[in-house]
């Protein structure tokens, strides 16, 4: 039972992981335009939202 | 540019440099030379119109970005140059509509991405410290169970530092003013559960409360977030397009030369040109020119007013058909609109505060809780002596009595509910006004844009086809609201007629000639010859049509009622309210559209007026419902009870109401008050809900039996139970929707009837 401890750091960590980059992309401003994004997925050009 | 009216010429120089410095004036500077303007553009639908757009812009010589976004219908520019570029030239150009945006509305919603924030660190601690959790409920051994509340201490430390906030700024904000709301039990649970969490953790203990704590945290900012979403799609579809103040003038020096000035730098005394098509910046007074001026957002007068030197115009009114050079009178500070915002202001703070629901319910449930927890740390004191044991079963008692269902019940329906609302074209401005709206007794409702579309329509003519083609074919050329009346009546193939030279003469009419003929489309007195006076004598709402000083044609024209509004104010009488009609208008026209209605009217009401009527009723005890658009009404929308406006209104009137409904029926206001009733009777049962829960949990927590395992099923449940019957709103009326089908004239008080009963 003990030898499986050291998955929990790294369970953790991988949370971390998503939560951090879940923060990352609500400050991009990927949220900003959910209806917009779908349809720019058709364009070649410039899809970087804009702050 | 679609519009021809032949008093402004678009070629002026000074009038397109003022549209360029009001463009630069409702820009911001993000970085030295680097400016941002952000325009809103009803017309984006499609990806298709992403790509036009931020093409067309980003060619423009000096834009350096241009991003359109779909959701919200803007375009974002950012533009590196002396004078802003041609946007809304060019949006015209290939086909878009462009209205300058507010500023406060392009700014980004940090409170709602903090909400976003702390919601997801609170997710990701209560399912972490949830897991750990599982492994110690289901019997691990002393070891790595105290292991486990290590890590789980680590973990919850900072998210209730960090998610917690929300709760702890508010309850201490609360506190400091000698009140309490539902965070004041939420904070001192939340801190009290961690505290003893960590106690028990450094002595080895078998029970810790972190799982609680942070779960605790996770629901209640999932309510917390959803409330704050709701209002804020409300605020943002309710600001913006049609700003009612002009951001600035062209204003005439005294050396002669022409300067656009921003509204709040124009003084009394100086010299402003106005067009046809501007709104009055300040109150001024005519110098010279002639015009008609639209009112009705101001004094809901439904019929332009002309307006010749010597005349007093209210800032905020706006000029329809020709140029005039007025003074101002008085700064933007005193002028008409700002006198509405004071007045706005001495209502709100008149009215006394409504406390919510949800805050009345605190006001008894934290003492009632901390009460409870202090009498069973007494008892056990008392009973065992044993301190440890009395404190640990006091706090047990305080978490399992948190407020974690009442909440949740709240919000949870006032969202479901406004998710209703705005499948019916209305937007909610916070829930408060959802609950005030439940139990509102009587109905206000202003006549002009509120109860009428607030424009005209020809109702009446005594032309045969070719008079009235030639009279449209005329009227397409002005921007006069019988004017556009009449040229949007009947089908365009009939327009086939050529003329020559159109000239508008302000407040009198349009003059057309055809080879030699003259062609006269305006007031009776002025196309009719003095040799060929009229048969009869109009009434005041009625363009005569003259072929060379005779008589052709009488076109008669009334403000249009709402569609459904008889069955709306019918659908109102029989639940029971009583209606009445505010207006600032003549009385025979208020006359002419509350006759019909059956109910009754106040006509020739000044602004102050209506709100000293509002407040009189108020005194009565009535808790009245005020329905507005205008300026005039904002003061009113604000003292009232509750109150609505329709999309169409000022922005003022918009911002003052509670509720905006957003299509042109008026059944809106029936059923907003019965989804409110519905969502009230909810938000009663999914209290009683939560007592329920606590009179059961309560004594069990009380007696000492209640664990960590316990507590957290205990909690999940309650939230579950309240979220589930608020959803209920949704569906209940998805049903009678699909029973309604059938029926389609009937089903609209069908509905407000079951759900006012």
């Amino acid at each position: 039972m003990t030898g499986f401890f050291f998955l929990v750091p790294i369970a953790i960590a991988l949370g971390l992981v998503g939560l951090l980059t879940f923060i990352w992309t609500l400050k991009d401003g990927q949220y900003d335009d959910l209806a917009g994004a779908a349809e720019r997925i058709l364009h070649d050009d410039g899809d970087r939202p804009l702050r | 540019m679609s519009c021809c009216v032949p008093t402004i010429d678009p070629n002026d120089p000074d009038r397109r440099a003022a549209a360029r410095e009001e463009l630069r004036l409702a820009s911001r500077e993000i970085e030295s030379g680097l400016w941002q303007t952000d325009l809103s553009v009803p017309g984006i639908h499609c990806g298709a119109c992403i790509h036009t757009i931020e093409k067309a812009i980003g060619a423009l010589p000096g834009v350096t970005r241009a991003r359109v976004n779909l959701s919200t219908k803007r375009t974002t520019i950012q533009w590196r140059a002396e004078a802003p570029p041609p946007f809304i030239e060019t949006l015209n150009a290939i086909g878009y509509e462009a209205h300058l945006h507010d500023d406060l509305a392009g700014t980004k919603d940090n409170t709602l991405s903090e909400l976003i924030r702390a919601l997801a660190v609170a997710g990701f601690a209560a399912s972490n410290i949830m897991l750990l959790s599982v492994s110690i409920w289901s019997g691990a051994d002393a070891a790595t169970r105290d292991l486990f509340h290590w890590i789980s201490a680590a973990i919850a430390l900072p998210t209730l530092i960090y998610s917690g906030g929300v709760f702890y700024r508010s309850a201490w904000q609360s506190l400091r003013h000698g009140r309490t709301n539902m965070d004041v039990p939420i904070s001192i649970g939340v801190a009290l559960a961690f505290g003893l969490s960590i106690y028990e953790t450094i002595h080895q203990g078998p029970h810790a409360y972190f799982d609680a704590a942070v779960s605790l945290l996770f629901f209640l900012l999932i309510g917390r977030t959803l409330d704050h979403m709701m209002r804020e799609r409300a605020r943002v579809a309710v600001k913006g397009l049609a700003r009612l103040a002009a951001r600035g003038a062209l204003v005439r020096q005294p050396d002669g030369s022409q300067v656009y000035m921003p509204v709040q730098e124009i003084e009394p005394g100086m010299t402003l040109l106005l067009t046809a098509g501007e709104r009055v910046p300040v109150d001024a007074r005519v110098l010279s020119g002639a015009s008609e001026m639209d009112r009705s957002l101001v004094s809901g007068e439904s019929l332009p007013q002309p307006v010749t030197s010597g005349d007093q115009l209210e800032a905020g009114t706006l000029n329809l058909t020709g140029p005039l050079t007025v003074m101002a009178t008085a700064a933007a500070k005193d002028s008409f609109l700002a006198e509405m915002m004071r007045m706005m202001e001495a209502a709100e703070s008149g009215r006394s505060a409504y406390r919510r629901i949800a805050d009345r319910a605190a006001q008894l449930y934290a003492p009632v809780v901390h009460l409870t927890a202090l009498l069973t740390f007494i008892g056990w004191m008392i009973a065992t002596g044993d301190f440890h044991r009395a404190i640990t079963i006091a706090i047990a008692v305080l978490i399992i009595t948190c407020p974690c269902a009442l909440g949740l019940a709240v919000p949870m329906v006032q969202v479901v509910a406004a998710r209703r609302l705005f499948e019916h074209g209305i937007m909610l401005k916070d829930g408060g006004a959802l609950e005030r709206l439940a139990d509102i007794d009587t109905v206000m409702f202003d006549k002009t844009g509120t109860l009428t579309l607030g424009e005209s329509e020809l109702v009446n003519h005594d032309s045969n086809a070719r008079d009235l083609a030639i009279a449209r074919a005329i009227a397409s050329q002005s921007r006069h609201p019988y004017s556009r009346a009449l040229a949007a009546t009947g089908d365009i193939a009939a327009a086939q007629i050529t003329l020559d030279a159109i000239t508008e003469h302000p407040g009198l009419g349009l003059e057309a000639r055809v080879g030699d003929t003259t062609y006269r489309l305006g007031r009776a007195d002025w196309t009719l010859d003095a040799a060929n006076p009229l048969k009869q004598i109009p009434d005041t709402a009625s363009v005569v049509l003259s072929k060379d000083g005779r008589y052709l044609a009488a076109f008669a024209f009334e403000d249009r009622l709402r569609p459904d509004a008889a069955q709306a104010v019918a659908a109102l009488t029989s639940a029971g309210f009583p209606v009445e009609i505010l207006s600032g208008d003549r009385r025979a026209a208020v006359q002419a559209v509350a006759a019909p209605l059956g109910v009754a009217w106040r006509a020739g009401i000044s602004p102050s007026g209506k709100t000293a009527q509002i407040a009189a009723a108020l005194a009565r005890g009535q808790k009245p419902l005020m329905i507005g658009d205008g300026l005039n009404d904002a003061p009113a929308l604000t003292a009232a009870h509750a109150s609505m406006a329709p999309a169409t209104a000022a922005d003022v009137g918009r911002n003052a109401a509670d509720l905006v409904f957003l299509r042109d029926s008026l059944m809106a206001v029936p059923e907003a008050i019965a989804v409110a009733r519905r969502a009230a009777q909810l938000i009663r049962e999914n209290l009683m809900l939560a007592i329920g829960y606590n009179v059961i949990a309560v004594p069990i927590a009380v007696l000492g039996y209640v664990t960590p395992l316990i507590a957290a099923i205990a909690m999940s449940l309650s939230s579950l139970l309240v979220v589930a019957n608020a959803l209920r709103l949704g569906r209940t009326n998805r049903l009678q929707k699909q029973k309604s089908n059938g029926v389609i004239g009937e089903a609209p008080t069908t509905r407000l009837a079951g759900g006012m009963a």
